[in-house]
């Protein structure tokens, strides 16, 4: 009983609540039918939506105003890199993916250089960005669908006893964030710097470097969802990123992690990931027309929201 | 037309945040045509008080009356229908806004066509009446505007009058950013405005100011009363002993230990950023440097100029070793609020805490509570928040945070301020024993007394050192005589 | 107390040669961007010129003030666009077909607008997740109202929208009243003082008995209003309605108010500054780029070029200023 009230104090828990009970809902729908093979696209494509969310998580958490709005374009340009880098051929994989790592990498560099060297803000910078970033993708990608290597395609779609590999990974990625944040010296100090950027400074923490660090990270990410959405999706295009700069926020936000920064959570981030998946799985089951499932989805986030509550003003 | 007998009148008001109880039954009468200069340390309620007289804090209990009626639904409205206003240290201006847009601000009735030449006009009135000669035009930018003239625009602010009466006015601090010649234009001000029948209460910790412009003194101390009197029944040093000053140490001469300190190597050369006649401050491994003078005057500037020497060369400042700083306003610069006691010691030493890339938990719990036995932080678990602490252990924090970590030179920024007289004796055991065991300390204070605990002390004026004073020559005299001193050029 | 922010000494008039930069950086970039168009294609600097190029202007400017109302008590608005989509789509189909109920719906849209900002307040809710969810709200009202492109918006709004008054083409007189009236409103009223002032210092404000329910609600139902104006005029000019047409208003929104002058936090803004930024936009976002014979899949990151560039110069005053 202790440990079921405990259990449910965890600011986490609740997005997985939310996500069971729309499953539930479904099933009930259905009748039963094909429940297995909902859970099994969910946790498919509810991984996409973790990678970039533990991105986002730790820029958001660096603290208010902080944001990281490059990821469309991060993920299209990346997507692009990949493919064209492996060039359909198995052998190339590997270097597809580093070139692409490379590619986020650098676009978290040059997010960081727009914030700190020009003093551009968060928003601001990372959105000028994006729209370089969507021209560079649109020449170089000049419109042509690059198909992934087979055996890569393949790598995103293999499931174990009807669980994807892929989920098993990024669930293993997931475990490591959240060792990262709680128990490494960058995690505290993003921490610490979201709570209070002053006090982080005055403590000794490099302020700067833990930045760079957490945008460069958001970069990071961003590219290997690029790469493996190309290879899930059997092919690269410029808008295979635009649902995931909403989406990145809400599953962060409706998460557990505070917008104000200093406190974030990594579980949650699946929780609210397999909640919105399995959410858009029940409205399209229910057979909810497009604009009706975009009108739930908005109100249901303003209402999670609203139930949370904000933080108080510390003064 | 003052009226006789009370305006204000408060019994037995408490009021408690968290653990910390800021007020413990506080009785407190204010007639009208009279100024009352509070005095306290840090930390003895005063600013709790006003905030609940203004109708910006609620006690948890006690009565409030005014002008003989018991007061129910108190708030800032009423408080202002009333006729009592507030300048606090944190400044109520917008920024953002011009001088006359803030007047507008404070008086709803200051609208329709002309509002803003008729806001202007009366600010620059009252500017004029209280500081001739301020330079200060409607037109500008409150946020452009020095910090001297800003508080000057919030205390005339709040003399000025519309529709709304003005009985009381409290003044928190009103001369912390103003040079001599404006404070004594403030003082005289207000000693001719309460002759003319306004109420004043007057907080500051320049015992001179309360002396000369108020009529009677209320003495706070840990949250209570602990003495009222006509000012003329009071002298310095019945202030400070009745405010429960520290124990004045027989002054020690220039003994073996400075001598034997003064060998030392130098730790910490700084030369405070247009510093024209060639002087620094100079610390030797193990002593304890005071920055002294009025507030705001360039210490905290030379503070973070040693303390980001470590991080990256400044011209003018030399360092021999790791730096750690303990902050001052705990909210601003110190305090995570969302964290435990033990994180918030930890956070400065993780490093050093580090196992296999890993920070490692239980030499973790081992730093938190070896610092919360020897600075003796009260509280059950060093796991609990830190918000649950007193105002004053959560100041040990800050200090177990720096001291917790492999820095040789401590910078201290004013930290001992709402801090209470129990907490202050035990933090300055503390530093001088680990003073003695070969760390440096660079103090800043507002708190003269405190100046005692150092063997060196540095005046400030104007961004600038002004005096140089050894141990010895320490007196709150010289100091706020030097403070006061232009700088040579 | 210890003096974190300690006084500045600047000498005055360096300080106010900064500051003034600083104010005329918008108009500034304007009018560069309007030398690059008169140099690369003199034929633009014409009555139809600016009619064609700037007519798309109108909604950009009047979304942009919407955003500002919203940046002044240090909010964000992300919905702005899907918003102004929305509103739209009831223009071109609600409005000419029953437009007793149209009128009635874009009545309610500023009500909600009004009443998040209640919410936001009320509950201390970050403002960035509730538009962000309310975009989708609306983004899927307009789905609904209009699945495809069509529709056509009332006479009278293309008569309007339409109208060509001699010597000074319709998008300039419009820009003007818009900024004049946005800069009377905020910046000249009593009432404006108070408003600024709570993104000022918003404890400042509620000390002073002002109620900061009351400016919030008012801050986001002034933004419902620009909201509604400028879907009005984009369906006036476009002619037909779409439900995505408005999208990319948010970003460009944003933008506009910052190219303005205008600051996230602090509550300072420049309704005229907002107003040419968006001109700014509007130019640099399509015609000018056409005459730069930008390749079209360079446009969209010109756009973001440019926005940098601007940006950058403005630190550069600042820095100026601060250094001293």
């Amino acid at each position: 009983m202790k440990l079921a009230l405990r259990l449910l104090a965890t600011p986490w828990i609740w997005s997985f609540v939310g996500a069971l009970l729309v499953f539930l809902a479904t099933i009930i729908f259905t009748g039963g039918v094909g429940a297995g093979g909902i859970v099994t696209a969910a946790l498919s494509l509810a991984i996409f939506s973790v990678i970039v969310g533990v991105g986002q998580m730790f820029v958001i958490t660096l603290g208010p105003g902080n944001v990281d709005l490059s990821l469309p374009a991060n993920i299209g340009l990346a997507s692009a890199v990949a493919m064209k880098t492996m060039d359909g051929n198995d052998a190339l994989v590997a270097v597809g993916l580093a070139a692409a790592l490379g590619t986020g990498m650098a676009i978290g560099i040059a997010n960081y250089a727009l914030i700190r060297v020009l003093r551009i803000p968060p928003i601001i910078a990372t959105l000028s960005s994006s729209f370089i970033i969507l021209s560079i993708d649109i020449s170089y990608g000049r419109g042509l669908q690059i198909k992934p290597p087979p055996g890569f395609a393949n790598f995103t779609n293999v499931q174990i006893l009807g669980i994807p590999l892929l989920a098993l990974i990024v669930v293993l990625f997931t475990v490591l964030a959240g060792i990262a944040l709680q128990r490494m010296v960058y995690g505290r100090s993003v921490l610490a710097v979201g709570q209070n950027m002053r006090a982080a400074w005055l403590a000794g923490i490099r302020v700067e470097r833990v930045r760079f660090f957490t945008y460069v990270l958001s970069g990071a990410l961003g590219a290997i969802d690029g790469a493996l959405l190309a290879g899930y999706f059997r092919g690269a295009s410029v808008d295979i990123g635009n649902e995931y700069l909403l989406t990145s926020i809400a599953v962060v936000v409706i998460g557990g992690t505070s917008v104000a920064g200093g406190k974030a959570n990594v579980p949650g981030i699946w929780g609210a990931s397999l909640f919105l998946v399995l959410l858009l799985t029940m409205l399209n089951t229910f057979g909810v027309s497009p604009g009706l499932r975009l009108v739930l989805t908005g109100l249901i986030i303003v209402g999670v929201i609203t139930a949370a509550g904000g933080q108080k003003a510390l003064r | 037309m003052a009226e006789p007998g009370d305006i204000i009148k408060l019994g037995g008001v408490e009021k408690r945040f968290g653990a910390v109880r800021a007020l413990d039954g506080v009785d407190f009468v204010v007639h009208s045509g009279e100024c009352v200069g509070l005095v306290g340390h840090n930390g003895a309620g005063k600013s709790t008080l006003m905030h609940i007289l203004a109708g910006t804090g609620t006690p948890d209990a006690g009565a409030i009356e005014i002008l003989g009626t018991a007061q129910t639904d108190y708030s800032v409205i009423r408080a202002r229908q009333l006729g009592i206003r507030c300048v606090f240290q944190e400044l109520s201006l917008s920024p953002n806004l011009t001088v006359a847009e803030n007047t507008r601000v404070s008086h709803a009735s200051l609208r329709g066509i002309g509002w803003r030449r008729r806001a202007g006009a009366l600010i620059k009135t009252k500017l004029d009446e209280i500081f001739p000669r301020h330079g200060i035009e409607p037109g500008d930018i409150v946020g452009d505007l020095p910090i001297g003239r800003r508080q000057m625009v919030e205390v005339a602010r709040a003399f000025t009058v519309t529709d709304e009466p003005l009985r009381l006015v409290v003044l928190d601090e009103p001369t912390s950013s103003l040079d001599a010649r404006t404070a004594g234009q403030l003082l005289q001000f207000v000693r001719g405005a309460v002759a003319n029948g306004l109420s004043c209460i007057l907080i500051s910790h320049l015992l001179g100011e309360i002396l000369s412009a108020s009529n009677r003194i209320v003495v706070m101390r840990d949250g209570k009363v602990v003495a009222t009197d006509a000012t003329s029944a009071f002298d310095r040093d019945r202030l400070v002993a009745t405010m429960g000053g520290t124990v004045r140490k027989p002054r020690q001469a220039a003994g073996e230990g400075e001598r034997a300190r003064a060998e030392k190597p130098v730790c910490v050369r700084a030369r405070p950023q247009g510093q024209a006649d060639g002087r620094e401050l100079r610390a030797h491994e193990g002593e304890i440097i005071g920055l002294a003078g009025l507030a705001g005057h360039g210490q905290t500037r030379l503070l973070l100029d040693i303390f980001e020497s470590a991080e990256r060369r400044r011209p003018g400042v030399e360092v021999s070793g790791p730096v750690a700083l303990v902050a001052g306003d705990r909210q601003t610069d110190g305090i995570f609020p969302l964290w435990s006691i033990s994180d918030n010691i930890a956070i400065t030493s993780l490093r050093l805490l580090q196992r296999g890339g890993l920070i490692d938990a239980a030499k973790e719990s081992s730093l938190a509570a070896h610092w919360r036995q020897r600075m003796g932080i009260r509280t059950p678990d060093v796991r609990n928040n830190i918000l649950s602490l007193s105002g004053g252990n959560q100041q040990k924090v800050l200090f177990a945070r720096a001291l917790g970590s492999d820095a040789r030179i401590i910078l201290m920024d004013d930290p001992m301020r709402g801090v209470d007289v129990g907490t202050k004796l035990e933090v300055y055991d503390l530093v001088r024993q680990e003073a003695a065991a070969g760390r440096t300390f660079v103090w800043y204070t507002t708190e003269t007394e405190e100046l005692e605990n150092c063997d060196h002390v540095y005046v400030f004026r104007n961004g600038r050192i002004v005096a140089d004073l050894d141990r010895s020559e320490v007196t709150e005299e010289k100091v706020i005589q030097s403070s006061f001193a232009e700088a040579s050029a | 107390m210890t003096a974190l922010a300690e006084a500045g000494r600047f000498p005055a008039r360096s300080q106010n040669v900064a500051r003034a930069l600083r104010a005329v950086l918008p108009a500034l970039s304007l009018i560069l961007v309007l030398l690059g168009i008169a140099w690369l294609n003199p034929r633009a600097i014409s009555y139809l010129g600016f009619n064609l190029m700037l007519n798309l202007a109108i909604p950009i400017a009047l979304a942009t003030l919407a955003q500002m109302f919203v940046i002044t008590v240090n909010e964000l608005d992300l919905s702005i666009g899907p918003f102004v989509s929305f509103v739209g789509c009831v223009t071109a189909t609600m409005l000419r077909d029953s437009p007793l109920l149209g009128v009635g719906v874009l009545l309610v849209c500023i009500a909600i607008y009004a009443g998040l900002g209640a919410l936001i307040h009320l509950r201390r809710l970050p403002s960035i997740v509730v538009t962000l969810g309310m975009s989708f709200v609306w983004q899927g009202a307009a789905i609904l109202l209009l699945p495809k492109p069509g529709g056509r918006p009332p006479d009278w709004l293309l008569a309007l929208m339409g109208w060509k008054p001699p010597l000074v083409p319709f998008p300039i007189i419009a820009a003007i009243v818009i900024a004049a009236v946005a800069y009377f409103g905020l910046m000249r009223t009593s009432y404006g003082a108070v408003l600024r002032g709570a993104g000022g210092n918003e404890q400042a404000i509620g000390r002073a008995g002002w109620s900061l329910l009351k400016i919030k609600v008012v801050m986001f139902g002034l933004a419902g209003v620009f909201g509604v104006l400028s879907g009005l005029a984009l369906i006036g000019t476009t002619t037909s309605g779409d439900a995505n047409i408005g999208n990319g208003y948010t970003l460009l929104s944003i933008a506009g108010v910052i190219l303005g002058g205008g600051e996230f936090v602090g509550g300072r803004v420049s309704p005229i500054g907002a107003v040419i930024g968006a001109l700014t936009l509007a130019l640099a976002a399509s015609p000018l780029l056409t005459f730069m014979h930008i390749p079209p899949d360079w446009q969209v990151g010109a756009n973001g070029a440019i926005l940098i560039v601007v940006l950058a110069a403005r630190v550069l005053i600042s820095r100026r200023e601060a250094r001293r």
